[in-house]
């Protein structure tokens, strides 16, 4: 039922979420609480093949689409899958206020470095010189790197996770999920039709060990290491971790009002 | 009609628009109805900017050739107006800064011999005005000091000044009547939005909406209402879209601008049979236009805006009371058919202020939204007869809640299936059939006027009360429908029974409405249109009509 190619990393990523739901399920979340909002792209499809509430959005609306959901009911868990393209490229100016906002949100983003959906163009974090089917000659502009651009912003967690590393994965996601705030995970997820890094990741992916990620100034230069672009090692895990205020919490909602009575009272005064 | 006008300008941030408020306050309490019509530039400081308060004994909503008053802070007051003295006209003036005959107020140096500050010039003008219209002082300082909570007492002070240095003209006789609200059709269309049951209200600032933003945003907490300001107009419809899916009752304002920013929301909200209300306050385009002005020339963008087909919901208020119930309406019919609503209003009902009566609001239709029992598989796309399918929000145990921007199954998981496509395309239309009915059972189309009339004025939105008062005169029906999609032809062939002649009045430059009525079998004779941003006087019309008629 599933329709990506065989080897496409969102396998992975799909059976890592059935087993995160499983797990918070387990721990007493109640699964009508959670709802997954994607994007458009491959990575959105992930919403029909789990069985919980969804809400496939648009193009680079995902997440202004599930602060709307958060803010309505800030019981619920809200995670939104988005794409590369979808969200640091069409949605940007989201992400970055909702980060800004530090609204609760974990978002997954399916980093893959090219647009799949639309058969092989060049994304925000593919590499200088990048050939695509709209760049033939190669890019000519530098990739962003989203992490050091989401920790300006605002966000109040931040990691990155990659497809062929599961284990650590999941427990990302999960601790993403936990964390109230904003929470990105930047997704190294594989394209193996357009853009294939398997072997160029496996050889420089570390796990991040004997990191501080409450300092801030530490997490940015260990997000700085590779810039989407150079050949350095490419640090998998958490990089930041804070508590700060979030943008929900001062919507919850107060006591049913007698609208009909106080608008008669709000006319009475414009006399 | 028999009426009092009065004309106050000066520059920007001169407090012409507080002070035409206060005089609006004044004539209403001695029992007039209200209309105040506000004109300025896109502009903090400096321009021109003027006020033209109308109080007569019925409701009103339009303005006259001339005025019988004119308030000027600053010479271009005086200049650009000459056109509306007539020969009883009195002209009050700053004398210090403007050369003029009449009353000559030497309200500047007033002002500094007192040592208060240079905008409390426009409280002593109102002094001046409040003797010249023959009011007691007393009168004049009670609706002054519950309206001036700032710096009061050197404004009771200068206005006493000026109350002084005037002289009687006229003899303003007290109306035994009840005193109405002043209401603003954005503040009357964002309390009909809150008494149907609004949950949040979600906008990016743009004229002539942003008024309702500010409305709700200070009172927020006492309505329990949740009003967000977002980063864009992109943001602003998916939010409101995510509330819709969490079970929130939620209204977007913008105009055309933002609008257009909206339409792929729109679009999605059409697929996804997501409520939502969105009120497009129109003004003069293409592009930025004019931004402080009035149009209504987003009826087409409204109807079409989007891709794909599906059925929406458009109505078109032409005054604040209008704007109150149809707000209403358009709330709770998004919600029981599960589709978007337009509200077009435009900058003259947005910003123009009017008598406000609640005992002429009608009950709202019953809020009677469909919800899931809970027995069996829920299926957020479940096609029923009606087209609307059971409702259901996350955190309901037993139902998963899917809804998709893609062609979806009933249990709103993707397809591309021809059988399907084509079974859910039908669903989706099925629902306007079922608005319609209930919408016929609305009264969706007003005829005013002289009801035996041949000749009729077709006018929808802000065009109402000026198109009413010159029907006066000329004898002729009007006939105005308030929902514009989906259109009620019953109700409009019933309301154009027996005319021979029909003349549209809009202010667009290609006769919006008429195309409508043409693609719905209706052939317009003639159309009075005007476009440049400002709304045109009930002589004008009257002339224009007259000219039309056969
Ligand atoms: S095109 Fe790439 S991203 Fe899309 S399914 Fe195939 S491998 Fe996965």
């Amino acid at each position: 039922m599933t329709q990506w190619c065989p080897g496409c990393g969102n396998f992975a990523i799909l059976k890592v979420m059935q087993e995160v739901l499983a797990e918070l399920q387990a721990e007493g979340t109640l699964l009508e609480n959670i709802v997954l909002v994607s994007g458009i792209g491959q990575h959105a499809k992930i919403v029909d093949y789990l069985k919980v509430n969804s809400f496939y959005s648009l193009h680079g609306r995902a997440v202004a689409a599930a602060e709307g959901i958060k803010l309505a009911n800030p019981k619920l868990k809200v995670i939104v899958f988005v794409g590369d393209g979808d969200s640091y490229g069409e949605g940007l100016e989201h992400l970055i206020f909702a980060a800004k906002r530090n609204i609760d949100l974990t978002v997954v983003v399916h980093d893959n470095r090219v647009y799949a959906l639309t058969t092989g163009q060049y994304t925000p974090t593919s590499p200088l010189g990048y050939k695509g089917r709209s760049t033939p000659t190669g890019t000519h502009e530098h990739p962003l790197n989203p992490l050091e651009l989401l920790l300006a912003a605002g966000a109040t967690y931040l990691a990155r996770g990659y497809n062929a590393r599961t284990e650590q994965l999941k427990g990302l996601i999960k601790e993403a999920i936990l964390h109230p705030g904003f929470a990105l995970i930047d997704l190294l997820q594989v394209c193996v039709t357009f853009y294939n890094q398997y072997d160029h990741y496996n050889q420089r992916v570390y796990e991040l060990t004997g990191h501080n990620p409450a300092d801030y100034n530490e997490a940015l230069s260990k997000i700085k290491e590779w810039d989407y672009n150079s050949d350095a090692k490419i640090a998998l895990g958490k990089f930041y971790q804070v508590e700060r205020s979030t943008f929900d919490s001062f919507f919850s909602g107060g006591d049913t009002v007698d609208r009909g009575q106080l608008i008669k009272t709000l006319l009475e005064r414009m006399v | 009609m028999e009426s009092l006008s009065i004309l106050i300008g000066g520059r920007a941030g001169d407090g012409i628009d507080q002070a035409s408020l206060l005089i609006g306050k004044l004539l209403n309490q001695l029992g007039f109805r209200i209309y105040i019509y506000r004109d300025y530039p896109s502009l903090i400081r400096g321009g021109h900017t003027f006020s033209i308060v109308r109080a007569a004994r019925e409701k009103l909503g339009a303005h006259r050739q001339t005025v019988d008053f004119i308030c000027a802070l600053n010479q271009d007051c005086l200049d650009n107006h000459r056109d509306k003295i007539h020969g009883r006209t009195v002209v009050l003036y700053d004398s210090d800064v403007v050369k003029g005959t009449g009353l000559a107020l030497p309200l500047t140096s007033m002002v500094k011999a007192a040592g208060g500050p240079e905008i409390v010039r426009n409280t002593a003008m109102l002094g001046g005005l409040a003797k010249a219209l023959g009011l007691p002082w007393e009168k004049f300082e009670k609706v002054a000091r519950e309206n001036l909570k700032k710096e009061t007492e050197i404004n009771i002070q200068l206005a006493r000044k000026g109350y002084n240095a005037a002289e009687t003209f006229y003899k303003i006789e007290e109306q035994k009547k009840p005193v109405l609200p002043l209401v603003t059709g954005n503040e009357a269309l964002a309390l009909g939005l809150a008494s149907a049951g609004l949950d949040a209200y979600i906008s990016y600032p743009m004229t002539p909406s942003s008024t309702i933003l500010h409305f709700l945003a200070q009172r927020a907490e006492a309505l329990n209402m949740k009003v967000i300001h977002p980063e864009s107009e992109l943001a602003v419809i998916m939010m409101a879209l995510g509330f819709a899916y969490a079970g929130q009752k939620t209204a977007v304002g913008t105009s055309g601008g933002g609008f257009c920013l909206m339409t792929e929301g729109l679009s999605f909200a059409g697929m996804a049979e997501l409520p939502m209300v969105i009120v497009l306050g129109q003004r003069p385009g293409p592009s930025t236009g004019l931004p402080t002005y009035s149009s209504q020339t987003e009826l087409m963008f409204a109807l079409w805006a989007g891709q794909g087909e599906f059925t929406r919901l458009i109505v078109a208020p032409g005054d604040a009371e209008e704007a109150y119930y149809w707000g209403g309406v358009a709330l709770r019919l998004a919600w029981k058919y599960q589709l978007p609503a337009i509200i077009l209003t435009d900058k003259n009902i947005a910003e123009g202020t009017y008598s406000f009566d609640l005992k002429n609001i009608k009950r709202f239709p019953e809020e009677q939204s469909l919800f899931w029992d809970g027995s069996g598989e829920y299926k957020r796309y479940l096609a029923t007869a009606s087209g609307i399918s059971p409702l259901a929000f996350p955190g309901e145990a037993g139902a998963t809640i899917k809804v998709n921007s893609y062609e979806h199954e009933e249990d709103g998981v993707t397809t591309e299936d021809q059988r399907i496509t084509r079974k859910m395309q039908e669903k989706r239309l099925r629902k306007g059939v079922a608005l319609l009915k209930e919408i016929d059972e609305l009264e969706a189309v007003k005829v005013y006027g002289k009801q035996a009339a041949r000749t009729a004025v077709v006018c929808w939105g802000s065009t109402k009360h000026l198109c009413l008062e010159a029907a006066e005169k000329l004898e002729v029906r009007v006939v105005m429908p308030l929902v514009l999609s989906p259109l009620p032809l019953t109700q409009l062939k019933k309301a154009l029974q027996g005319v021979a002649q029909i003349i549209a009045v809009e202010d667009n430059a290609t006769a919006q409405l008429a195309q409508l009525l043409k693609g719905a079998g209706i052939k317009v004779d003639a159309v009075i249109l005007t476009y440049d941003g400002r709304p045109e006087t009930v002589e004008q019309l009257e002339e224009r009509i007259a000219r039309g008629m056969k």
